[in-house]
């Protein structure tokens, strides 16, 4: 304990600000906590989980199901489920709250500035950790959901092969929505700089509010494709809205994945935002 | 010394603070500071309860923006710097860290972020004696325990200037002489060490200068020698079975005199021998005499008596 303070062993040049050594810090934040490892099983166990759910549903009744039901579903409503997406928009989003929100709470987010003082590069390398790593987590769960609930409908006959129109589009949907989600929790806790009250706030801005906006007014309808959860729900489904919606304001493709880049960037710059002009 | 250490005297190794000034809505934390914080002697940063010590380390290490006036570490406004562990150390809060970590994983991001290699943390935690508990996670952690792995910290960069925020907090006993033992080690080796503190007793045996602050405002920046002279009041302890006929005698001497309650009086303004003389002369007997000095304690705490911001009230 009273050993002699020896200089720290330096190589070579030592002011090198490099931002891989911040992208390793955060990687090495991201995994030394066990709550990480806990909500990345939770999202992986509640895609996959609740799409052989829904598959063993569809298989155990398909023999009495008519025709015209049949014609009218799509195997992707089994491998993606609204209940396993509610699951995902939760504990995704509860992961990006708890990223920012933890270190804002605990005060590490002083040590952190005082050890990076170039605040933007540490929200920049935050962003890209926590993103990339969901983004390779909802695409993991995504492709096994599709897989085992798919194996499971091609026992009756009623799968679909990743080839077919609208499959991948709607792996690519579901797995994209994980990172989404993460961005926008935070950005919430950025701004509130709480994690409980980010997490409430995301899960009403991303589950509630969309169930209070139909599509019958125009203006509605626009606010309503503006959101994320009715916009994954219209990149999952491969031919629109079923056919008993007779809506007048129909979302578009193009217009869904225009949503989820538009939150994905007003998140990630809310976020460097506010890591960078508030006190931590 | 047998290393180098860092360039003693030159800006590398200075904290410049130049009315730096900080303002929450009304109240004024931090009002007009300017001083500068030299390397190779430790510095001790006093004043009562939010005197605005904390915030103005803050605002040296670029975490809370000053309303005016600058601060600088080396010339360069902290937020200026890419990276900051190898420019200064800080101890702010203990309690600045992530309690589901462990000591090693904490240590590793941070020095990480800074290009710092492993074996660095290896060595700060033998430094501060955590190596055992390196793998336990914080939460766990007695708050000695976190305090050393805040100095650990600070030391991960090997920085020239180095700033602890009350760190003899939750220290035992043998924790403050060793945490004394290495702020001197620190100063000697060229750095600067810059400790806050809100009791005079904690840095009076291990800092050169002091800096006192209250209200914001600074109230001395001199030698602990200069301050000790200047405000460690001479007194002297007298006993007399004619206690009245002295103090008027003394009062009358131009001396200020304080019964004490056990009877004895508290004589400021003169001597002990001019005391001896006056009574000699007005026989009256003298069965104490005894000259003392008010500790630094007590002369800071007069000191900044007018600027304690909470004060405890009686029958409240």
């Amino acid at each position: 304990m009273n050993a002699v303070i020896r200089p720290a062993t330096r190589t070579v040049p030592t002011d090198q600000a490099r931002f891989r050594d911040l992208l390793a810090a955060e990687w090495i934040k991201l995994w030394s906590l066990r709550s990480t490892w806990a909500a990345f099983a939770l999202i992986l166990l509640a895609m996959v989980g609740l799409a052989v759910h829904a598959a063993l549903a569809t298989h155990a009744g398909w023999p009495d199901w008519s025709a015209e039901r049949r014609a009218a579903r799509s195997p992707l409503w089994d491998a993606f489920p609204t209940e396993a997406q509610m699951f995902v928009v939760l504990a995704a989003s509860g992961v990006g709250a708890v990223a920012i929100g933890g270190e804002y709470a605990s005060g590490l987010l002083r040590t952190t500035f005082a050890a990076v003082p170039r605040r933007h590069a540490v929200a920049a390398a935050k962003l890209t950790v926590l993103t990339g790593v969901l983004t390779l987590l909802g695409a993991l769960g995504a492709a096994a959901a599709f897989a085992v609930s798919q194996a499971i409908l091609a026992d009756v006959g009623a799968n679909m092969s990743v080839g077919d129109p609208g499959a991948l589009r709607g792996i690519a949907a579901s797995a994209l929505l994980v990172p989404v989600c993460a961005l926008v929790g935070m950005a919430l806790a950025g701004l509130i700089r709480h994690t409980a009250p980010a997490i409430v706030t995301a899960a009403t801005v991303l589950l509630l509010l969309p169930t209070a906006v139909n599509e019958d007014e125009r203006w509605s309808a626009l606010l309503r494709h503006a959101m994320l959860v009715p916009a994954w729900q219209r990149l999952r489904d491969p031919n629109g809205p079923p056919p008993w919606l007779t809506d007048i304001h129909a979302a578009t493709v193009s217009g869904a994945w225009t949503t989820y880049a538009a939150w994905a960037v007003l998140a990630a710059l809310l976020t460097a935002l506010a890591l960078h002009h508030r006190t931590p | 010394m047998t290393r180098p250490g860092p360039a003693t005297g030159s800006v590398s190794g200075m904290i410049e603070l130049d009315g730096l000034t900080r303002r929450y809505g009304r109240t004024t934390a931090v009002d007009d500071l300017t001083l500068t914080v030299r390397p190779g002697r430790v510095t001790g940063f006093l004043g009562p309860n939010g005197a605005g010590k904390s915030t103005t380390l803050r605002m040296v290490l670029g975490l809370t923006t000053p309303t005016g006036g600058t601060a600088t570490v080396g010339g360069v406004r902290f937020r200026d710097r890419a990276r900051g562990l190898r420019h200064a150390g800080a101890l702010l809060d203990a309690g600045d860290v992530h309690g589901g970590r462990s000591a090693r994983a904490h240590l590793a991001a941070l020095a990480r972020s800074n290009g710092i290699g492993g074996v660095r943390v290896d060595e700060v935690l033998g430094q501060v004696g955590l190596d055992d508990a390196a793998d336990r996670r914080v939460g766990g952690f007695s708050l000695g325990m976190r305090q050393r792995l805040g100095i650990a910290a600070a030391l991960l960069g090997d920085p020239p200037v180095l700033m602890f925020d009350e760190p003899f907090n939750g220290l035992d006993p043998e924790g403050v002489r060793w945490v004394r033992g290495l702020f001197r080690r620190l100063a000697t080796e060229g750095r600067t060490v810059f400790v806050s503190s809100h009791l005079m007793g904690e840095v009076e045996h291990c800092a050169d200068h002091l800096v006192v602050i209250g209200r914001g405002r600074l109230i001395a920046d001199e030698t602990l020698d200069a301050f000790a002279a200047r405000v460690g009041r001479a007194e002297v302890v007298v006993r007399t079975p004619e206690p009245a006929m002295l103090t008027t005698a003394l009062a009358d001497a131009g001396a200020s005199v304080r019964p004490d309650p056990d009877g004895a009086l508290t004589v400021a303004g003169v001597g002990a021998e001019r005391i001896a003389e006056l009574a000699l002369g007005l026989r009256i007997p003298l069965h104490q005499l005894t000259p003392r000095t008010a500790s630094l304690e007590e002369a800071f705490m007069a000191l900044t008596a007018a600027d304690v911001e909470y004060t405890a009230r009686e029958g409240r």
